[in-house]
């Protein structure tokens, strides 16, 4: 059940296409693995390994420096709140504690029903919307205490669920690149000088 | 000029609801940039970004055109990765420029590529961006499908794809080795220079040009303006506008585009129309000039313009724009924890000084902190420092491979050379041992007055 399913075995098959070097799909395809299962997976990694032509110990190396690479389940909303500098000082850490209380559980971990996990994260480039979160890596600015308190009741009540995603979901559009349209990837051992630069060499006139 | 006559050159959408659709990018403008430079040879693209002497956006500040010109001659293909990781603390505008107007960085993508004779190119954006990344691809895909990327680009013979490619969470793969090799599907360790540099031994070993969003989302303009009216904005070396995020204990926290080079630290925290004055009245007490990384400033520098030689001088720097502002009450000892946390947390783990020092320091500083910290913890913070970064100094002696390492020194330095009383406040009081201070950069920062006549 952990390998691509088929149609995600067809998404990680365009993605790798778009690469001149196959393994530089590694880390999309581990993004493809965990929307598929909610985390990465020992089975997902073989594949991927399979698919970039690579060993599953380097697709685990490289999964386990990112830390947004899970590998084991987490919970369906995962709650990040940032207490980097300019949320620490506009009440990020107090934001942090208090989601604590509310959910019952500390950074880190993941509310008994597996709704939740909070994580307590570096800067989400929301600075001057501080305190920040993101659920889900969607972006929550300027949050007071009780306005989590509400978040939260309404993500359990399912009203968000058109807004965020499950965890695991990143981008909801693809890119897709069609055939015709398409310049190719770039191979390092054999691509010459482009047309364009060529000719700008020679002084011939530019391209339009 | 006035704050309110400045042109926007790269935050002009950002009011507008639909900028980032294509159709509405057309309407203002977009593209004409790109079909400017198609009639031109791209050499003359080129040199018409060294006129405009546009300064990297990322953090280093090295001008683009010629940063450009460092690809080796005869050697191809040549990649461009587009730097999207945005996640130095502070900084908070490639998200917007991403978000908000996804078809003028492609655009900027692909003025570069033609100029430089890139062959395809990676935009890089942060793993944590899910809206970025959703724009960025519908962006492309609509962009695709108009014949403006791809194959015989507007009909002519140029020909480059753009691949959205994303991170999962480092900040380490900020630093453009590290973003190179997370791009090759590996751990975002950086590379060593010499002799990995970019436009030399980049991507797949190939000639590789990396650059910041914000610096590529300000080319459609320059292609459609002239490099002249870029560099006619600003002051000595720092041309044309630049974003700068002001965050923390000002009335108006927000993310503001205004005249590189002569804009002041006074206008953008105080002006009414940029960040509005402290928060509840309250003085200020110091300020982040550009990012974590960036030694901190004081009340004695607000007359200080925006311009990256005069703040370089100051033994600091504005780095990747990010500006955050303290009131009088901020726990000093508490924000250097919270910063230092931040490079002993990221630290790729590759150098010993970085790996090791990083954490040392944020143990000591969290038993400080804790109010267990020893009278000896103030010299023994900055020994380590002094193993991580000989000196002391800005722009860092580095003993590591990037500069990560020294850039957690800049709150160490800076909170224990200011604000030595708070950190003797918690240790139990005035301290009777000399705090050994090695380092100049922190100790007397130059006066204002000397700073702006260049002495
Ligand atoms: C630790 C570290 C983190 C960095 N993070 C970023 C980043 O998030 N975004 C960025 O554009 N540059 C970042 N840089 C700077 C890049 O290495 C590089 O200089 C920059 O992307 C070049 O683009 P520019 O010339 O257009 O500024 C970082 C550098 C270091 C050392
Ligand atoms: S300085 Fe730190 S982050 Fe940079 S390469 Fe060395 S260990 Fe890694
Ligand atoms: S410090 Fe919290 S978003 Fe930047």
């Amino acid at each position: 059940m952990a390998r691509f399913n088929e149609q995600n075995l067809a998404t990680a098959l365009e993605i790798v296409s778009r690469y001149p070097v196959a393994k530089s799909a590694t880390i999309p395809l581990l993004h493809l693995a965990q929307e598929q299962d909610g985390y990465v997976t020992d089975d997902a990694m073989e594949h991927i390994a399979e698919l970039v032509g690579t060993t599953p110990a380097q697709v685990l190396g490289t999964c386990s420096f990112y830390e947004m690479f899970k590998r084991e389940p987490v919970g369906t909303y995962l709650v990040n709140i940032c207490t980097n500098i300019a949320c620490q000082v506009m009440g990020g850490e107090e934001l942090l504690h208090h989601a604590e209380e509310t959910l019952g559980i500390k950074a880190g971990s993941t509310t008994s029903d597996g709704m939740f996990t909070i994580e307590d994260v570096e800067c989400i480039a929301a600075c001057t919307e501080a305190p920040c979160l993101q659920v889900n890596y969607r972006y929550f600015h300027k949050i007071t205490t009780d306005e989590f308190d509400e978040l939260i009741t309404e993500i359990r009540a399912g009203k968000h669920k058109g807004d965020i995603p499950p965890h695991g979901t990143l981008a909801r559009v693809r890119q897709h690149i069609p055939a015709d349209r398409a310049a190719g990837p770039a191979d390092p051992t054999g691509v010459p000088e482009p047309v364009w630069l060529a000719r700008n060499a020679q002084g011939e006139e530019p391209a339009s | 000029m006035t704050i309110a006559q400045i042109p926007r050159i790269t935050t002009s959408r950002f009011d507008d609801p639909d900028g980032h659709t294509l159709e509405r990018y057309l309407a203002t403008g977009g593209y004409q940039g790109l079909r400017a430079a198609l009639g031109r040879r791209p050499a003359d693209v080129v040199e018409e970004v060294k006129t405009a002497s546009l300064l990297g956006r990322g953090g280093a500040g090295f001008p683009a055109g010629v940063k450009w010109g460092f690809c080796p001659p005869g050697v191809f293909p040549r990649y461009l990765v587009v730097n999207g990781d945005e996640s130095e603390p502070g900084t908070y505008k490639d998200r917007l420029l991403m978000e908000k107007d996804p078809h003028q960085l492609i655009e900027g993508v692909l003025i570069a590529c033609y100029a430089v004779g890139c062959s395809q190119a990676f935009l890089y954006v942060r793993g944590e961006m899910a809206l970025a990344q959703e724009r960025i691809a519908q962006a492309l895909n609509d962009a695709y499908e108009a014949g403006y990327v791809g194959r015989n680009i507007c009909g002519s013979d140029y020909s480059v794809d753009v691949v959205l490619h994303w991170g999962a969470g480092a900040y380490i793969v900020g630093e453009e080795t590290a973003l190179i090799e997370s791009l090759e599907g590996n751990r975002g360790m950086p590379r060593l220079k010499p002799p990995f540099f970019p436009a030399a031994k980049g991507l797949y070993m190939q000639p590789t040009i990396v650059n910041n969003v914000e610096t590529l989302s300000n080319l459609p303009w320059i292609m459609s303006n002239g490099g002249a009216a870029f560099a006619a904005l600003g002051a000595e070396n720092s041309k044309g506008t630049r974003i700068f995020a002001v965050s923390g204990h000002v009335n108006r926290p927000g993310v503001y585009e205004v005249e590189f080079g002569t804009t002041t630290f006074r206008d953008l925290l105080y002006a009414p129309e940029l960040g509005g004055g402290i928060r509840d009245g309250k003085q200020l007490k110091a300020f982040i000039p550009g990012g974590a990384s960036a030694p901190w400033l004081y009340p004695e520098h607000l007359d200080v313009p925006l311009e990256a030689g005069v703040v370089g001088r100051l033994g600091t720097m504005l780095g990747s724009g990010a500006v955050v502002v303290f009131d009088e009450d901020t726990d000093m000892v508490k924000a250097c924890l919270r910063l230092v946390r931040f490079f002993a947390r990221e630290s790729c783990g590759k150098c010993t000084p970085c790996r090791e020092g990083t954490s040392w320091m944020e143990k000591i500083l969290q038993r400080i902190l804790d109010g267990h910290g020893r009278p000896e913890d103030l010299n023994l913070l900055l020994d380590v420092a002094d193993n991580i970064s000989v000196g002391l100094n800005w722009p860092p002696a580095q003993t590591t491979i990037c500069p990560l390492g020294p850039s957690a020194v800049s709150p160490i330095g800076s909170a224990v050379m200011r604000f030595r009383d708070e950190f003797e406040a918690y240790l139990g009081g005035p301290l009777e041992i000399e705090v050994d201070i090695k380092g100049a950069a922190f100790v007397a920062p130059p006066t204002t007055a000397e700073v702006v006549t260049g002495v």
